[in-house]
């Protein structure tokens, strides 16, 4: 299995997103935002956190047009699994990838810390590896975390049983204490909080880990 | 020719940056500020020679790049130098 994780001017977490996906038994291999094709092979594509292009005009306006997106936009659209997590879940709604947008935290303040998260729903390739409100704590570092979206968007999100993570303390004022949602193929996840930060018992939390195995294992078609 | 483009958030989109300039104002004893709305002033030097050309353009770079338009809207104003 193949995971292409996208570097762009600013992006800091790609690294760490490369490890996590190597952790769980993929290749991971770099993919400079410049290219117009992904890896022969890939089979999901991580859009890392970071501050692409210095968060200019909008967080992740200018990196969702990069040259890498229309491949990547395409490879979601034929089914592809996509994983933007921080930044890259901005990269995905400025791209129209996902539902909404990620506005200016509530408070105004850089939120840096563990958080506590509800699984919304397990029916993902993403989520498979938890139960349906299962709860779990990762780390969010980010400005621009308040997801915002129309009324009617986020009634059909829940409806849809797109809503992947909730916040059970919501740190930046978040429509609906929403954390991270799903494409209506359910195989593209924007997500705020880092389960690539945790995924290592030398880092002090593996909480993150289910994911990458769950994925890992529904691209194997094998049960979580 | 120069195009002005105006981008401000939607009525309705909370704007917790303004409200933090409003929250200051009041601190520095400005009364009499109801709210306080912050956006961003965006100027485009234009090779186009036709107003309504620059316009048609201007409005595909906003619907492409400049404005989200989820949360804001735009009000674009050509100036004929």
């Amino acid at each position: 299995m193949k995971a292409a994780i996208v570097t762009f001017p600013g992006s800091n977490c790609d690294r760490d997103l490369r490890v996590a996906f190597a952790a769980a038994g993929f290749e991971a291999v770099p993919l400079w935002h410049k290219e117009t094709s992904l890896p022969p092979g890939t089979d999901v594509v991580g859009l890392p956190g970071g501050f692409s292009h210095g968060d200019y005009l909008r967080c992740g306006a200018i990196a969702a047009r990069a040259p890498v997106m229309g491949a990547v936009a395409a490879f979601a659209r034929s089914g592809g699994h996509v994983l933007g997590i921080c930044n890259g879940f901005q990269v995905l709604c400025e791209a129209g990838l996902l539902p909404g947008t990620l506005m200016r935290n509530a408070g105004l303040r850089f939120v840096c810390r563990e958080v506590g998260l509800a699984v919304g729903t397990s029916a993902s390739p993403f989520t498979a590896g938890w139960r349906q409100g299962a709860r779990l704590s990762l780390p969010v570092a980010h400005h621009d975390g308040n997801f915002a979206a129309d009324d009617d968007v986020l009634e059909r999100l829940f409806a849809e049983e797109r809503v992947a993570f909730t916040y059970t303390d919501n740190p930046n004022g978040s429509a609906r204490d929403i954390a991270g949602v799903l494409s209506a193929n359910r195989r593209v996840l924007g997500m705020m909080p880092h389960p690539e930060r945790a995924t290592d018992a030398a880092l002090c939390s593996t909480a993150g880990a289910p994911l990458f195995a769950g994925l890992a294992a529904a691209l194997a078609g094998q049960p979580a | 020719m120069r195009a002005r483009v105006e981008v401000m958030l939607k009525a309705g989109v909370l704007d917790p940056q303004g409200e933090a300039v409003r929250h200051a104002l009041g601190g520095l004893g400005f009364e009499g500020v109801g709210a306080v709305r912050q956006g961003k002033l965006i100027e485009l030097d234009l090779t186009a020679t036709d107003a309504g050309d620059a316009r048609a353009e201007v409005v595909k770079m906003c619907e492409a790049l400049l404005v989200n338009t989820v949360i804001e809207r735009y009000r674009i104003e050509i100036v004929e130098d």
